[in-house]
Protein backbone atom coordinates (compact mmCIF):
# COMPACT_ATOMS: atom_id res chain seq x y z
CA UNK A 1 0.00 0.00 0.00
CA UNK A 2 1.13 3.73 -0.82
CA UNK A 3 0.14 5.89 1.86
CA UNK A 4 2.09 8.55 0.65
CA UNK A 5 -0.37 8.63 -2.15
CA UNK A 6 -3.16 9.69 0.17
CA UNK A 7 -1.43 11.80 2.30
CA UNK A 8 -2.19 15.86 1.53
CA UNK A 9 -0.12 18.19 1.44
CA UNK A 10 0.33 18.36 -2.59
CA UNK A 11 -0.12 21.93 -2.79
CA UNK A 12 2.61 23.96 -2.93
CA UNK A 13 4.09 25.47 0.57
CA UNK A 14 1.45 22.75 2.29
CA UNK A 15 3.73 20.68 3.30
CA UNK A 16 5.32 20.19 6.62
CA UNK A 17 5.95 22.83 8.77
CA UNK A 18 5.73 23.95 12.75
CA UNK A 19 2.43 24.24 14.34
CA UNK A 20 -1.24 22.97 13.69
CA UNK A 21 -2.06 22.85 10.62
CA UNK A 22 -5.95 23.97 11.38
CA UNK A 23 -6.18 26.98 14.50
CA UNK A 24 -9.40 28.15 15.62
CA UNK A 25 -9.91 30.85 18.12
CA UNK A 26 -12.67 32.02 19.61
CA UNK A 27 -15.30 31.35 17.06
CA UNK A 28 -19.06 32.76 16.85
CA UNK A 29 -21.77 32.12 15.01
CA UNK A 30 -24.91 33.28 14.86
CA UNK A 31 -28.61 32.25 12.78
CA UNK A 32 -30.85 35.01 12.68
CA UNK A 33 -29.20 36.46 16.47
CA UNK A 34 -29.59 33.03 17.64
CA UNK A 35 -25.95 31.85 18.67
CA UNK A 36 -24.89 28.46 16.75
CA UNK A 37 -21.23 28.54 17.97
CA UNK A 38 -20.02 30.59 21.05
CA UNK A 39 -16.49 30.76 21.58
CA UNK A 40 -15.08 28.07 19.46
CA UNK A 41 -10.94 27.19 20.84
CA UNK A 42 -9.85 24.25 18.43
CA UNK A 43 -6.49 23.26 17.16
CA UNK A 44 -5.64 20.25 14.70
CA UNK A 45 -1.68 19.36 14.26
CA UNK A 46 -0.40 17.28 11.08
CA UNK A 47 -2.01 13.68 10.86
CA UNK A 48 -4.14 14.17 13.91
CA UNK A 49 -7.94 12.94 13.74
CA UNK A 50 -10.25 15.18 15.83
CA UNK A 51 -13.43 13.70 16.04
CA UNK A 52 -16.52 16.18 17.34
CA UNK A 53 -19.21 14.63 19.28
CA UNK A 54 -22.23 16.10 20.97
CA UNK A 55 -26.10 16.25 20.20
CA UNK A 56 -28.09 17.50 17.18
CA UNK A 57 -27.54 21.18 17.04
CA UNK A 58 -24.73 21.65 19.22
CA UNK A 59 -22.84 23.11 16.54
CA UNK A 60 -20.49 20.11 15.20
CA UNK A 61 -21.77 20.50 11.52
CA UNK A 62 -21.83 24.64 11.24
CA UNK A 63 -18.15 24.61 12.72
CA UNK A 64 -17.18 22.22 9.58
CA UNK A 65 -18.65 24.92 7.53
CA UNK A 66 -17.31 27.37 8.53
CA UNK A 67 -13.88 26.28 8.37
CA UNK A 68 -15.05 25.43 4.85
CA UNK A 69 -15.67 29.41 4.57
CA UNK A 70 -19.30 28.08 3.77
CA UNK A 71 -20.42 29.65 6.17
CA UNK A 72 -19.13 33.68 7.01
CA UNK A 73 -18.09 33.78 10.64
CA UNK A 74 -19.59 36.79 13.36
CA UNK A 75 -16.50 36.48 15.30
CA UNK A 76 -12.57 34.98 15.73
CA UNK A 77 -10.26 33.45 13.06
CA UNK A 78 -9.51 30.41 11.70
CA UNK A 79 -6.18 29.60 10.55
CA UNK A 80 -4.96 26.93 7.75
CA UNK A 81 -1.33 26.77 7.77
CA UNK A 82 -0.94 29.64 9.94
CA UNK A 83 -2.35 31.61 7.31
CA UNK A 84 -5.45 33.49 8.17
CA UNK A 85 -8.62 32.35 5.98
CA UNK A 86 -11.28 34.34 7.39
CA UNK A 87 -9.72 37.48 6.52
CA UNK A 88 -11.77 38.96 4.09
CA UNK A 89 -9.46 39.74 1.75
CA UNK A 90 -8.50 35.85 1.32
CA UNK A 91 -10.51 33.92 -1.45
CA UNK A 92 -12.90 31.24 -0.63
CA UNK A 93 -11.61 29.26 -3.49
CA UNK A 94 -8.04 28.81 -2.84
CA UNK A 95 -8.68 27.87 0.43
CA UNK A 96 -11.59 25.46 -0.28
CA UNK A 97 -9.28 23.88 -3.24
CA UNK A 98 -7.17 22.63 0.42
CA UNK A 99 -9.57 20.97 1.74
CA UNK A 100 -12.01 18.30 1.34
CA UNK A 101 -15.29 18.16 3.00
CA UNK A 102 -17.93 15.07 2.58
CA UNK A 103 -21.27 15.98 3.74
CA UNK A 104 -23.71 13.18 4.95
CA UNK A 105 -25.88 13.18 2.39
CA UNK A 106 -22.94 12.27 -0.36
CA UNK A 107 -23.73 15.43 -2.37
CA UNK A 108 -22.46 13.33 -5.55
CA UNK A 109 -23.09 15.31 -9.13
CA UNK A 110 -26.13 13.06 -10.37
CA UNK A 111 -25.44 13.87 -14.52
CA UNK A 112 -21.74 13.03 -14.38
CA UNK A 113 -20.31 9.68 -13.49
CA UNK A 114 -18.23 8.39 -10.87
CA UNK A 115 -15.24 9.53 -12.88
CA UNK A 116 -16.48 12.50 -13.76
CA UNK A 117 -17.62 13.50 -10.34
CA UNK A 118 -13.94 12.46 -9.48
CA UNK A 119 -11.90 14.50 -11.56
CA UNK A 120 -13.58 17.38 -11.98
CA UNK A 121 -11.41 19.51 -9.08
CA UNK A 122 -8.69 18.12 -10.27
CA UNK A 123 -9.34 19.34 -13.52
CA UNK A 124 -11.16 22.15 -14.19
CA UNK A 125 -9.40 23.78 -10.40
CA UNK A 126 -6.25 22.20 -10.05
CA UNK A 127 -5.17 21.98 -13.97
CA UNK A 128 -4.64 18.37 -14.19
CA UNK A 129 -4.40 16.36 -17.64
CA UNK A 130 -7.24 14.61 -18.27
CA UNK A 131 -5.24 11.57 -18.50
CA UNK A 132 -3.51 12.01 -15.09
CA UNK A 133 -6.79 12.70 -13.50
CA UNK A 134 -8.36 9.85 -14.59
CA UNK A 135 -5.41 7.56 -13.71
CA UNK A 136 -5.40 8.75 -9.82
CA UNK A 137 -9.25 8.82 -9.48
CA UNK A 138 -8.96 4.98 -11.08
CA UNK A 139 -6.45 4.14 -8.36
CA UNK A 140 -8.23 5.48 -5.71
CA UNK A 141 -11.40 3.46 -6.99
CA UNK A 142 -9.01 0.42 -6.70
CA UNK A 143 -8.23 0.68 -3.61
CA UNK A 144 -11.42 1.58 -1.76
CA UNK A 145 -13.31 -1.88 -4.05
CA UNK A 146 -14.65 0.58 -6.77
CA UNK A 147 -13.01 -0.51 -9.28
CA UNK A 148 -16.12 -1.56 -11.84
CA UNK A 149 -17.78 1.68 -10.86
CA UNK A 150 -16.13 4.38 -12.65
CA UNK A 151 -18.53 4.54 -15.43
CA UNK A 152 -21.73 4.12 -13.82
CA UNK A 153 -24.01 6.97 -12.69
CA UNK A 154 -24.46 7.78 -8.55
CA UNK A 155 -28.23 6.83 -8.65
CA UNK A 156 -27.18 3.25 -9.62
CA UNK A 157 -24.46 2.79 -6.80
CA UNK A 158 -25.95 2.10 -3.04
CA UNK A 159 -25.65 4.75 -0.07
CA UNK A 160 -22.35 3.20 0.46
CA UNK A 161 -20.84 3.31 -2.80
CA UNK A 162 -22.01 6.80 -3.47
CA UNK A 163 -20.28 7.66 0.23
CA UNK A 164 -17.06 6.15 -0.82
CA UNK A 165 -17.07 7.91 -4.23
CA UNK A 166 -17.69 11.72 -2.32
CA UNK A 167 -14.81 10.64 0.06
CA UNK A 168 -12.57 10.08 -3.23
CA UNK A 169 -13.31 12.86 -4.87
CA UNK A 170 -12.54 15.05 -2.09
CA UNK A 171 -9.48 13.08 -2.06
CA UNK A 172 -8.64 13.70 -5.40
CA UNK A 173 -7.14 17.01 -4.92
CA UNK A 174 -4.55 16.09 -2.13
CA UNK A 175 -6.32 18.25 0.37
CA UNK A 176 -4.37 19.22 3.44
CA UNK A 177 -7.31 18.32 5.35
CA UNK A 178 -9.98 16.58 5.48
CA UNK A 179 -13.47 17.33 7.05
CA UNK A 180 -16.11 14.78 7.11
CA UNK A 181 -19.71 15.65 8.48
CA UNK A 182 -21.86 12.48 9.81
CA UNK A 183 -20.66 10.86 6.66
CA UNK A 184 -22.32 7.33 7.70
CA UNK A 185 -25.08 8.75 9.24
CA UNK A 186 -27.95 8.72 6.20
CA UNK A 187 -26.71 4.77 5.97
CA UNK A 188 -28.11 1.51 6.66
CA UNK A 189 -26.04 -0.03 8.93
CA UNK A 190 -24.74 -2.86 7.12
CA UNK A 191 -23.30 -0.05 4.67
CA UNK A 192 -21.75 2.12 7.75
CA UNK A 193 -18.36 -0.46 7.83
CA UNK A 194 -17.71 0.17 4.48
CA UNK A 195 -17.40 3.83 4.62
CA UNK A 196 -15.39 3.43 8.14
CA UNK A 197 -13.02 1.27 6.73
CA UNK A 198 -12.28 3.99 3.92
CA UNK A 199 -11.64 6.40 7.17
CA UNK A 200 -9.52 3.79 8.50
CA UNK A 201 -7.50 3.85 6.01
CA UNK A 202 -7.37 7.33 5.90
CA UNK A 203 -5.64 7.54 9.08
CA UNK A 204 -3.30 5.19 8.14
CA UNK A 205 -2.15 7.13 5.49
CA UNK A 206 -1.65 9.82 7.25
CA UNK A 207 -4.46 12.19 6.85
CA UNK A 208 -5.19 14.84 8.96
CA UNK A 209 -9.28 14.91 9.50
CA UNK A 210 -11.74 17.01 11.67
CA UNK A 211 -14.85 14.23 11.58
CA UNK A 212 -18.13 14.65 13.07
CA UNK A 213 -20.17 11.52 14.02
CA UNK A 214 -22.77 9.64 15.92
CA UNK A 215 -20.87 6.39 15.68
CA UNK A 216 -18.93 6.06 19.25
CA UNK A 217 -17.13 3.10 18.69
CA UNK A 218 -16.16 4.18 15.98
CA UNK A 219 -14.78 7.14 17.43
CA UNK A 220 -13.18 6.03 20.35
CA UNK A 221 -11.08 3.64 18.00
CA UNK A 222 -10.37 6.36 15.43
CA UNK A 223 -9.66 9.72 17.42
CA UNK A 224 -6.68 11.00 18.49
CA UNK A 225 -8.82 13.87 20.37
CA UNK A 226 -12.34 13.97 21.08
CA UNK A 227 -14.13 17.10 21.37
CA UNK A 228 -17.74 16.90 23.36
CA UNK A 229 -19.57 19.99 21.77
CA UNK A 230 -22.82 21.32 23.53
CA UNK A 231 -24.70 24.33 22.76
CA UNK A 232 -22.01 26.15 20.76
CA UNK A 233 -19.26 25.75 23.34
CA UNK A 234 -16.70 22.90 23.19
CA UNK A 235 -17.21 21.76 26.27
CA UNK A 236 -14.29 19.07 26.92
CA UNK A 237 -11.26 18.00 25.09
CA UNK A 238 -9.36 14.83 25.70
CA UNK A 239 -7.99 11.63 24.32
CA UNK A 240 -10.52 8.95 23.25
CA UNK A 241 -9.95 6.84 26.31
CA UNK A 242 -10.27 10.04 29.57
CA UNK A 243 -13.90 10.87 27.68
CA UNK A 244 -15.40 7.55 27.03
CA UNK A 245 -13.94 6.42 30.87
CA UNK A 246 -13.49 9.23 32.43
CA UNK A 247 -15.52 12.48 31.43
CA UNK A 248 -14.43 15.52 33.34
CA UNK A 249 -17.76 17.47 32.95
CA UNK A 250 -20.98 16.29 33.70
CA UNK A 251 -23.26 17.65 30.76
CA UNK A 252 -20.50 15.15 28.93
CA UNK A 253 -21.30 11.91 30.86
CA UNK A 254 -25.04 12.33 30.33
CA UNK A 255 -24.92 12.97 26.79
CA UNK A 256 -22.11 9.74 26.73
CA UNK A 257 -25.12 7.45 28.70
CA UNK A 258 -28.24 8.63 26.68
CA UNK A 259 -26.27 7.60 23.51
CA UNK A 260 -25.39 4.45 24.79
CA UNK A 261 -28.72 3.41 26.48
CA UNK A 262 -29.82 4.21 23.20
CA UNK A 263 -27.86 1.40 21.54
CA UNK A 264 -29.18 -0.60 24.17
CA UNK A 265 -32.31 -0.83 22.86
CA UNK B 1 -32.20 -23.11 -2.27
CA UNK B 2 -34.11 -26.35 -2.65
CA UNK B 3 -36.20 -27.04 -5.47
CA UNK B 4 -39.40 -24.80 -5.51
CA UNK B 5 -41.57 -25.11 -8.54
CA UNK B 6 -44.60 -22.83 -8.63
CA UNK B 7 -47.98 -23.78 -9.91
CA UNK B 8 -50.62 -21.16 -9.76
CA UNK B 9 -52.93 -21.53 -7.42
CA UNK B 10 -56.63 -21.41 -7.81
CA UNK B 11 -56.89 -18.20 -5.83
CA UNK B 12 -54.16 -16.66 -8.42
CA UNK B 13 -55.91 -18.24 -11.99
CA UNK B 14 -59.23 -16.87 -10.88
CA UNK B 15 -57.79 -13.20 -10.13
CA UNK B 16 -56.16 -13.10 -12.92
CA UNK B 17 -59.31 -13.99 -15.20
CA UNK B 18 -61.15 -11.30 -13.07
CA UNK B 19 -58.31 -9.00 -14.38
CA UNK B 20 -58.75 -9.93 -18.12
CA UNK B 21 -62.84 -9.49 -17.79
CA UNK B 22 -62.27 -6.08 -16.64
CA UNK B 23 -59.52 -5.00 -18.97
CA UNK B 24 -62.20 -5.93 -22.13
CA UNK B 25 -64.99 -4.11 -20.56
CA UNK B 26 -62.62 -0.60 -20.23
CA UNK B 27 -61.22 -0.94 -23.20
CA UNK B 28 -64.85 -1.59 -24.74
CA UNK B 29 -66.36 1.40 -22.61
CA UNK B 30 -63.57 3.23 -23.72
CA UNK B 31 -64.30 2.46 -27.25
CA UNK B 32 -67.90 3.11 -27.44
CA UNK B 33 -68.04 6.16 -25.85
CA UNK B 34 -65.17 7.95 -28.19
CA UNK B 35 -67.13 6.77 -31.54
CA UNK B 36 -70.39 8.12 -29.96
CA UNK B 37 -68.83 11.36 -28.85
CA UNK B 38 -67.11 11.88 -32.14
CA UNK B 39 -70.40 10.75 -33.79
CA UNK B 40 -72.50 13.70 -32.00
CA UNK B 41 -69.75 16.10 -32.34
CA UNK B 42 -69.80 15.45 -36.35
CA UNK B 43 -73.81 15.35 -36.14
CA UNK B 44 -74.00 18.99 -34.85
CA UNK B 45 -71.38 20.21 -37.41
CA UNK B 46 -72.68 18.70 -40.36
CA UNK B 47 -76.53 19.61 -39.47
CA UNK B 48 -76.18 22.90 -38.55
CA UNK B 49 -77.74 25.55 -40.57
CA UNK B 50 -74.56 27.15 -41.79
CA UNK B 51 -72.76 23.84 -42.93
CA UNK B 52 -73.09 23.97 -46.02
CA UNK B 53 -71.69 27.04 -46.09
CA UNK B 54 -68.74 26.32 -43.62
CA UNK B 55 -67.77 23.17 -45.76
CA UNK B 56 -67.12 25.57 -48.82
CA UNK B 57 -65.85 28.51 -47.43
CA UNK B 58 -63.02 26.22 -45.24
CA UNK B 59 -63.18 22.39 -46.38
CA UNK B 60 -62.88 23.34 -50.51
CA UNK B 61 -60.31 20.78 -51.97
CA UNK B 62 -59.65 22.73 -55.39
CA UNK B 63 -59.12 26.12 -53.42
CA UNK B 64 -56.83 23.86 -50.88
CA UNK B 65 -54.36 22.94 -53.68
CA UNK B 66 -54.82 26.18 -55.64
CA UNK B 67 -53.78 27.76 -52.45
CA UNK B 68 -51.07 25.40 -51.05
CA UNK B 69 -47.78 25.67 -53.13
CA UNK B 70 -48.22 29.82 -51.95
CA UNK B 71 -48.68 29.09 -48.37
CA UNK B 72 -46.25 26.67 -48.05
CA UNK B 73 -44.11 28.80 -49.57
CA UNK B 74 -44.81 31.49 -47.13
CA UNK B 75 -44.36 29.00 -44.34
CA UNK B 76 -40.88 28.56 -45.71
CA UNK B 77 -40.50 32.16 -44.13
CA UNK B 78 -41.70 31.40 -40.74
CA UNK B 79 -39.25 28.43 -40.51
CA UNK B 80 -36.13 30.52 -41.53
CA UNK B 81 -37.64 33.46 -38.53
CA UNK B 82 -37.61 30.12 -35.96
CA UNK B 83 -34.80 28.88 -36.75
CA UNK B 84 -32.56 31.56 -36.20
CA UNK B 85 -34.88 33.23 -33.34
CA UNK B 86 -34.27 30.36 -31.78
CA UNK B 87 -30.61 30.20 -30.98
CA UNK B 88 -30.43 33.71 -30.27
CA UNK B 89 -33.54 33.66 -27.62
CA UNK B 90 -31.74 30.70 -26.51
CA UNK B 91 -28.37 32.58 -25.70
CA UNK B 92 -30.24 35.56 -24.36
CA UNK B 93 -31.95 34.10 -22.13
CA UNK B 94 -29.50 32.07 -20.79
CA UNK B 95 -27.14 35.19 -20.66
CA UNK B 96 -30.31 37.06 -18.55
CA UNK B 97 -30.35 34.15 -16.46
CA UNK B 98 -26.86 33.50 -15.46
CA UNK B 99 -26.67 38.02 -14.82
CA UNK B 100 -29.43 37.38 -12.12
CA UNK B 101 -26.96 35.07 -10.25
CA UNK B 102 -24.33 37.29 -9.75
CA UNK B 103 -24.37 38.38 -6.09
CA UNK B 104 -21.05 41.05 -6.34
CA UNK B 105 -22.18 44.34 -5.38
CA UNK B 106 -20.18 45.50 -8.75
CA UNK B 107 -21.81 43.14 -10.91
CA UNK B 108 -25.89 45.78 -9.45
CA UNK B 109 -25.95 47.67 -12.85
CA UNK B 110 -26.05 44.61 -15.00
CA UNK B 111 -28.58 42.63 -12.37
CA UNK B 112 -30.90 45.70 -12.29
CA UNK B 113 -30.76 45.94 -15.88
CA UNK B 114 -31.71 42.17 -16.39
CA UNK B 115 -34.16 42.32 -14.04
CA UNK B 116 -36.08 45.55 -16.01
CA UNK B 117 -35.43 44.02 -18.96
CA UNK B 118 -37.72 40.75 -18.03
CA UNK B 119 -40.11 42.61 -16.37
CA UNK B 120 -40.48 44.94 -19.13
CA UNK B 121 -40.61 42.65 -22.09
CA UNK B 122 -43.20 39.85 -20.52
CA UNK B 123 -45.06 42.91 -19.65
CA UNK B 124 -45.53 44.24 -23.45
CA UNK B 125 -48.07 42.08 -26.15
CA UNK B 126 -45.53 40.24 -28.58
CA UNK B 127 -47.39 41.85 -31.29
CA UNK B 128 -46.79 45.11 -29.72
CA UNK B 129 -42.67 44.89 -29.69
CA UNK B 130 -43.01 43.40 -33.28
CA UNK B 131 -44.64 46.72 -34.49
CA UNK B 132 -42.28 48.91 -32.02
CA UNK B 133 -39.25 47.53 -33.20
CA UNK B 134 -40.90 46.49 -37.21
CA UNK B 135 -41.45 50.58 -37.54
CA UNK B 136 -39.07 51.78 -34.68
CA UNK B 137 -36.14 51.25 -35.77
CA UNK B 138 -35.88 52.30 -39.44
CA UNK B 139 -37.61 55.88 -38.33
CA UNK B 140 -34.55 56.04 -36.71
CA UNK B 141 -32.49 56.35 -39.65
CA UNK B 142 -29.50 55.56 -38.22
CA UNK B 143 -26.68 54.21 -39.87
CA UNK B 144 -26.10 50.25 -40.02
CA UNK B 145 -29.53 49.97 -38.50
CA UNK B 146 -31.46 46.85 -40.08
CA UNK B 147 -34.46 47.57 -42.34
CA UNK B 148 -34.94 44.49 -43.75
CA UNK B 149 -38.97 43.07 -42.33
CA UNK B 150 -37.56 39.84 -41.64
CA UNK B 151 -34.44 40.32 -39.69
CA UNK B 152 -36.69 43.03 -37.09
CA UNK B 153 -39.01 40.42 -36.91
CA UNK B 154 -36.49 38.30 -35.87
CA UNK B 155 -35.08 40.61 -33.47
CA UNK B 156 -38.88 41.64 -31.88
CA UNK B 157 -39.14 37.95 -31.32
CA UNK B 158 -36.14 37.49 -29.62
CA UNK B 159 -36.58 40.42 -27.22
CA UNK B 160 -39.84 39.13 -26.46
CA UNK B 161 -39.74 35.55 -26.06
CA UNK B 162 -35.58 36.12 -24.10
CA UNK B 163 -37.53 37.30 -21.24
CA UNK B 164 -39.79 34.45 -20.63
CA UNK B 165 -36.60 31.85 -21.26
CA UNK B 166 -35.18 34.00 -19.01
CA UNK B 167 -37.16 33.04 -16.40
CA UNK B 168 -37.82 28.96 -17.64
CA UNK B 169 -33.94 29.25 -16.82
CA UNK B 170 -33.96 31.15 -13.88
CA UNK B 171 -36.63 28.35 -12.34
CA UNK B 172 -34.49 25.64 -13.74
CA UNK B 173 -31.09 26.95 -12.32
CA UNK B 174 -33.19 27.64 -8.53
CA UNK B 175 -34.40 24.50 -8.53
CA UNK B 176 -31.04 22.64 -8.61
CA UNK B 177 -30.22 21.90 -4.26
CA UNK B 178 -28.09 24.11 -2.56
CA UNK B 179 -26.33 20.87 -1.55
CA UNK B 180 -25.23 20.62 -5.08
CA UNK B 181 -23.64 24.23 -5.15
CA UNK B 182 -22.16 23.59 -1.65
CA UNK B 183 -20.27 20.25 -2.92
CA UNK B 184 -19.00 22.08 -5.85
CA UNK B 185 -17.84 25.25 -4.13
CA UNK B 186 -16.35 23.46 -1.65
CA UNK B 187 -14.38 22.03 -4.07
CA UNK B 188 -12.62 25.10 -4.98
CA UNK B 189 -14.48 25.61 -8.14
CA UNK B 190 -15.41 29.31 -8.73
CA UNK B 191 -19.35 30.75 -9.24
CA UNK B 192 -18.63 30.84 -12.97
CA UNK B 193 -17.33 26.76 -12.66
CA UNK B 194 -19.99 25.79 -10.59
CA UNK B 195 -22.54 27.52 -12.89
CA UNK B 196 -20.93 25.78 -16.23
CA UNK B 197 -19.79 21.79 -14.99
CA UNK B 198 -22.37 21.65 -12.40
CA UNK B 199 -25.72 23.69 -12.12
CA UNK B 200 -26.67 24.17 -15.66
CA UNK B 201 -26.15 21.19 -16.42
CA UNK B 202 -28.55 19.70 -14.09
CA UNK B 203 -30.94 22.63 -14.99
CA UNK B 204 -30.90 21.81 -18.68
CA UNK B 205 -32.33 18.75 -18.37
CA UNK B 206 -35.43 20.46 -16.28
CA UNK B 207 -35.97 22.84 -18.29
CA UNK B 208 -36.23 21.42 -22.04
CA UNK B 209 -40.01 20.66 -21.78
CA UNK B 210 -40.97 24.29 -20.55
CA UNK B 211 -38.79 25.56 -23.31
CA UNK B 212 -40.24 23.44 -26.22
CA UNK B 213 -43.77 24.87 -24.71
CA UNK B 214 -42.76 28.10 -25.59
CA UNK B 215 -41.00 27.30 -28.79
CA UNK B 216 -43.87 25.84 -29.72
CA UNK B 217 -45.64 28.99 -28.81
CA UNK B 218 -43.24 30.90 -30.67
CA UNK B 219 -43.05 28.81 -33.94
CA UNK B 220 -46.97 30.35 -34.06
CA UNK B 221 -46.03 33.73 -33.16
CA UNK B 222 -43.78 33.68 -35.77
CA UNK B 223 -47.05 34.69 -37.98
CA UNK B 224 -47.13 37.79 -36.29
CA UNK B 225 -44.42 39.52 -38.07
CA UNK B 226 -46.73 39.61 -40.96
CA UNK B 227 -48.54 43.04 -39.41
CA UNK B 228 -45.05 44.77 -40.54
CA UNK B 229 -45.01 43.43 -44.01
CA UNK B 230 -43.33 39.69 -44.23
CA UNK B 231 -45.10 37.44 -46.59
CA UNK B 232 -45.38 34.33 -44.48
CA UNK B 233 -47.83 31.56 -44.81
CA UNK B 234 -50.46 33.26 -42.69
CA UNK B 235 -49.88 36.45 -44.88
CA UNK B 236 -50.12 34.22 -47.81
CA UNK B 237 -53.76 32.81 -46.40
CA UNK B 238 -55.05 35.74 -45.98
CA UNK B 239 -53.91 37.36 -50.07
CA UNK B 240 -55.53 34.58 -51.19
CA UNK B 241 -58.18 34.50 -48.68
CA UNK B 242 -59.58 38.41 -49.75
CA UNK B 243 -58.80 37.45 -53.36
CA UNK B 244 -61.19 34.41 -53.64
CA UNK B 245 -63.77 34.55 -50.77
CA UNK B 246 -61.90 31.32 -49.69
CA UNK B 247 -60.77 30.50 -46.05
CA UNK B 248 -59.09 26.88 -46.95
CA UNK B 249 -56.06 28.81 -46.75
CA UNK B 250 -55.70 29.19 -43.60
CA UNK B 251 -56.86 25.59 -43.09
CA UNK B 252 -53.61 24.83 -45.45
CA UNK B 253 -51.72 27.24 -42.83
CA UNK B 254 -53.00 25.77 -39.63
CA UNK B 255 -51.74 22.40 -40.89
CA UNK B 256 -48.29 23.04 -41.82
CA UNK B 257 -47.89 24.28 -38.13
CA UNK B 258 -49.44 21.38 -37.10
CA UNK B 259 -47.27 19.79 -39.22
CA UNK B 260 -44.14 21.29 -37.57
CA UNK B 261 -45.08 21.03 -33.96
CA UNK B 262 -45.81 17.65 -33.56
CA UNK B 263 -42.72 16.16 -34.66
CA UNK B 264 -40.72 18.74 -32.46
CA UNK B 265 -43.38 17.27 -28.99
CA UNK B 266 -42.02 14.02 -30.02
CA UNK B 267 -38.07 15.00 -30.19
CA UNK B 268 -38.21 16.25 -27.08
CA UNK B 269 -39.68 12.90 -25.71
CA UNK B 270 -37.01 11.21 -27.15
CA UNK B 271 -34.45 13.49 -25.42
CA UNK B 272 -36.09 12.87 -22.35
CA UNK B 273 -35.93 8.87 -22.48
CA UNK B 274 -32.61 9.23 -23.95
CA UNK B 275 -31.38 10.95 -21.03
CA UNK B 276 -33.14 8.83 -18.80
CA UNK B 277 -31.27 5.94 -20.45
CA UNK B 278 -28.23 7.08 -19.72
CA UNK B 279 -28.63 7.59 -16.17
CA UNK B 280 -30.40 4.06 -15.95
CA UNK B 281 -27.07 2.19 -16.94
Amino acid sequence: MRHDRIEGGGEPGGGEREGPVLAVEGLWKNYHGTPVLRGIDLSVEAHEVVCLIGASGSGKSTLLRCVNLLETVDDGTIRLDGIEITDVRVKADDVRRRMGIVFQAFNLFPHMTVLDNITLAPRKVHGVARAEAEERARELLDRFGLAGKAGAYPDRLSGGQQQRVAIIRALAVRPRLMLLDEVTSALDPELVTEVLGVIRELKAGGMTMILTTHEMGFCREIADTVCFLDGGVLLERGTPEQIFTDPREPRTREFLKSVLDARRI
Amino acid sequence: MSEVTWVKSERQLQRERLRRVRAVRSGTVATVSTIVFLGVLAAVVTNSPGWPRVQGAFFSPEAFAEAWPDVLDGFWTNVRIFLIAEPLILALGLLVALVRTLRAPVFFPLRALAVAYTDVFRGVPTLLVILLVGFGIPALNLQGAPRDEVTLGVIALTLSYGAYVAEVFRAGIDSIHPSQRAAARSLGLSHGKTMRYVILPQAWRRVVPPLLNDFVSLQKDTSLVSTIGVIEALRQAQIYASDKFNYTPYLAGALLFVLLTIPMARFTDHLAARSQRRRGQ
